[in-house]
């Protein structure tokens, strides 16, 4: 386990180099820089710009002055935002992000879980058609869509919960809510699926055989293998939920880091954009990582090697 | 018998990790200000700012947030925007307009640190060092010697021409005359900014734990994408003026989220970015949407080097055939005015060029001594815009009015904000999208970006003529002759040139309910001095009406103010 875990830390390295790198070329050859703007500058005063943030050097010295400042834990000062480095915009950014998308992906698993539960043990019952025709919605429903219909109906019809802005648990419920639905309905079917393949395998049998009661062989035994399918998609769906958060951030305001990610490229804002493909790529190998030891610990029959 | 499986739960495990998810929820969520004071009245600051240090701000939300926390040697008077004694008492100018002697008052710093002439010099001359890679450093420009410190060109501050005569007076002498300078003193590039504190923390000064500052605000917090807090400065020297205790300031660029914002009643202010297009035809029936003049115009660019628009009769006849009406009325239906003029109508002294109306007969006749009769054999056109919803609709009702005109077809192209700007750097475009707001009160800010050295230009257009004639106006010092020069240099570039086809004028869109707040009248650049706001009694008692029906504003009864 600690060997597997050691080697497929080490084999990230290169990995995010290689990206770091493509990101890199990609973003110096998109057309327009940092300073471009409606109103142009001065040749001499853009010139002293590009000497302030050293983008006169040759590319490759800039790139090795980029992997320097890394190794030094340093994502080096935003281009757009004079005043903060990429450090400092990450770190207050992220922590937003993370509370949306934990709070998204807990409403997801609450409602998703339990619904696809009840609709494998109610098979082709009423209460597997109810709950399979909400999540086919939850699934069609885009979230730029959801989102107004919320502050629609519970901030300017009941006025139960803040059109917008940060800063309080009640601005929290109807973001979440936003983001976590199509996760909600997506780990409904899976778990519905896993579930409905599950009861009918010998160890349940088994297990009812033994005279366990109802609760404990499905909260307990079947449900351990029955959610696997629903931990593979945890993965890429924390993931999505981060960065793909960036349409609700927009819709409620939120200060999370999605819009830095998306916003950066388009601003040109080269190390800021270096430093939220760095920032997600690493997620994402992480959380693929944490997928594969979850495996490992829920179901016996894995061996990590 | 105990079997302690591998998988099994360790409780204390478990209440670990909920304790850690737990403070990382509140620290995400952040101070949410539960024991705080609430503020006075909300604003929209628009965007993030990038910064806050005044010489560095190149975009209206830092300079929204600077001109309320520092003062410079006179402001913008609210209603008409005339240079108003701010740090200056009183200034003398000297007969040849060069030399303008500024007499400060006793004011301080909001750390009780007297504000001096020497503040103002160390100011100025940060923002031209090279080093600090100001983006509008050119604001200073008319000063002596500024350009050239600037370019590094010229490395003896000696040579600047403003210096500290002693701690209340400042002397500045200019290269040439320059009749506005009063305003650019007012404008957030030459703020004062306090040198023992830029230099005991450098970058980080503006930081709202290190900052000081001299205006009525002061910066009492600001995260990042949510707002800034501005608290009202005790020290400030007319400090007895200010209504407002606490102020916020919101940022967010996200146009229907902002609008969401305002009617639900968290924000008391807000401007056009709060106002989506689509809302304008209901918010037009309430009072509490201001329509004003504003200093800013749309426009297309003409690429003057590239046939078949290198031929001044192709220009015109797409000008005569061009009805622009159609947008402001059916397009943009916000109260917006169809552009006969670069600069915009209204402002005080100066007479704008103005330019015939729609001309179907006289374009066809031009296009047609130009070569293309009813638009045949014309070559292959693009029109260029940045990708937007209103840029691309109006550049499709332009498209069929030329087409329906002049029979030519035009290829609209849309292009990504970065990539565009370098097409029309390069001028690399047939016909381009632009816009301009005017930095300071004069036509000046319209009229020298077409001198053919300028950044601005972009149509390939170069006339020596024109420049001198520019050059010519700077250097009169009679107003009313200066006017008259600057008069006809607008009057060569629409025309006698047509080097660029104004669409319309901008106008103010303010979201506000004047029965909450007085001082907040729009002025012609759109500037909110929160010195002048005062809350009424009883404001913000009253909810919002959200309701957005035309019958429902018809229907609504207007309370007295105060009655909430």
């Amino acid at each position: 386990m600690i060997t597997f875990l050691v080697r497929r830390l080490l084999s990230t390295i290169p990995l995010l180099l290689v990206i770091l790198f493509a990101s890199f070329v990609f973003m110096r050859s998109a057309p327009g820089g940092p300073f471009d703007a409606e109103r142009a500058l001065p040749p001499q005063i853009e010139a002293n710009l590009e000497a302030k943030y050293h983008l006169d050097e040759p590319v490759e010295k800039q790139f090795l002055r980029y992997l320097d400042g890394l190794l030094h834990g340093d994502l080096g000062p935003s281009l757009k935002y004079q005043a903060r480095s990429v450090n400092e915009i990450i770190g207050q950014a992220l922590p937003v992000s993370l509370v949306l998308g934990a709070t998204a992906l807990a409403f997801a698993l609450l409602v998703g879980i339990p619904a696809g539960v009840v609709g494998a043990l109610h098979h082709n019952r009423t209460e597997d058609y109810l709950t399979m025709s909400v999540s086919l919605l939850g699934i069609c429903v885009p979230n730029f869509v959801l989102g107004p219909i919320l502050i629609i109906v519970f901030s300017f019809a009941v006025g139960w919960f803040p059109a917008g802005g940060w800063g309080s648990w009640n601005q929290l419920i109807l973001p979440a809510l936003t983001l976590g639905a199509i996760r909600a309905a997506y780990i409904a079917r899976l778990s519905r699926a896993g579930m409905l393949e599950v009861i009918h395998q010998d160890f349940i049998r088994t297990a009812r055989a033994k005279g366990l009661r109802e609760r404990i062989v499905i909260g307990k035994h079947a449900l351990r293998v029955a959610i696997l399918p629903v931990i593979t998609y945890l993965g890429p769906a924390t993931a999505s939920v981060l960065v793909g958060s960036v349409v609700v951030e927009r819709i409620f305001s939120i200060p999370g880091l999605g819009s830095f990610f998306v916003n950066s490229a388009l601003n040109r804002d080269y190390t800021m954009a270096m430093g939220t493909v760095l920032l997600y790529s690493g997620l994402l190998i992480f959380l693929n990582l944490m997928v594969d030891v979850l495996y490992a610990v829920l179901d016996p029959r894995v061996e990590l090697a | 018998m105990k079997v302690v499986s591998r998988r099994g739960h360790n409780p204390r495990r478990i209440h670990v990790l909920a304790f850690a998810a737990l403070m990382t929820l509140l620290s995400g969520l952040g101070g949410c200000g539960g024991g705080s004071q609430a503020p006075d009245f909300v604003f929209l600051v628009g965007a993030e700012p990038e910064t806050i240090d005044p010489a560095t701000v190149s975009g209206q939300p830092g300079g929204r947030v600077d001109r309320n926390i520092f003062e410079g040697l006179a402001f913008n008077d609210p209603t008409d925007l005339h240079a108003t004694p701010g740090m200056a008492r009183s200034w003398d100018v000297s007969a040849d307009g060069l030399v303008y002697t500024f007499h400060l008052r006793d004011a301080v710093w909001s750390d009780g640190t007297p504000v001096t002439a020497a503040d103002f010099v160390y100011a100025w001359k940060r923002v031209l060092e090279p080093a600090t890679a100001s983006k509008y450093a050119n604001m200073l420009y008319p000063i002596a010697g500024a350009e050239a410190y600037n370019r590094g060109d010229l490395t003896d501050p000696a040579g600047l021409g403003f210096r500290a005569e002693d701690d209340h007076t400042l002397v500045v002498t200019l290269h040439s005359p320059c009749p506005y300078f009063l305003q650019l003193c007012c404008f957030y590039t030459l703020l004062p900014v306090p040198r023992h504190v830029v230099e005991a923390y450098g970058d980080a000064w503006i930081k709202p734990e290190h900052i000081v500052s001299n205006g009525p605000f002061v910066l009492k917090e600001w995260i990042l994408s949510r707002h800034v807090l501005l608290a009202k400065n005790p020290r400030y020297w007319d400090a007895e003026h200010v209504a407002l205790n606490l102020v916020e300031g919101l940022t967010g660029d996200n146009i229907n989220a902002n609008f969401n914002l305002y009617m639900s009643g968290v924000l008391d202010w807000a401007d056009a970015s709060a106002v989506p297009l689509f809302v304008v035809p209901e918010l037009r029936e309430r009072p509490d949407f201001h329509v004003a003049p504003y200093f800013n115009t749309y426009f297309y660019r003409f690429n003057v080097t590239r046939p078949p628009f290198d031929d001044v009769r192709v220009r015109k006849a797409f000008y005569l055939a061009m009805d622009p009406s159609d947008i402001t009325e059916y397009v943009l239906r916000g109260g917006q005015v169809p552009a006969h003029s670069l600069v915009p109508p209204g402002l005080p002294g100066y007479h704008e060029a103005h330019l015939p109306g729609r001309n179907v007969e006289e374009a066809r006749r031009l296009l047609a001594e130009a070569g293309y009769p009813g638009g045949k054999g014309f070559p292959h056109v693009e029109l260029f815009f940045n990708t937007s919803e209103s840029h691309k609709q109006i550049a499709e009702v332009i498209q069929q009015q030329w087409k329906n005109a002049l029979g030519v077809q035009v290829e609209l192209v849309n292009q990504e904000w970065k990539v565009f700007l370098a097409t029309t750097e390069a001028v690399d475009y047939w016909i381009s999208r632009g816009s301009w707001i005017g930095d300071y009160l004069d036509p000046n800010t319209f009229l020298d970006m077409w001198q053919s050295t300028n950044g601005n230009n972009r149509t390939g257009f170069a006339d020596p003529g024109y420049d001198a004639l520019v050059d010519r106006a700077a250097r009169t010092l009679d107003p009313a002759k200066r006017m008259d020069l600057l008069h006809q240099a607008e009057d060569w570039v629409l025309n006698k040139e047509m080097i660029i086809l104004p669409v319309y004028t901008y106008v103010v869109q303010n979201l506000y309910d004047e029965r909450d707040f007085t001082g907040l009248t729009p002025n012609l650049l759109n500037l909110i001095n929160l010195k002048s706001v005062v809350p009424l009694r009883g404001h913000r008692g009253r909810p919002r009406n959200t309701d957005l029906r035309p019958e429902a504003a018809a229907a609504r009864t207007p309370a007295a103010p105060g009655s909430g």
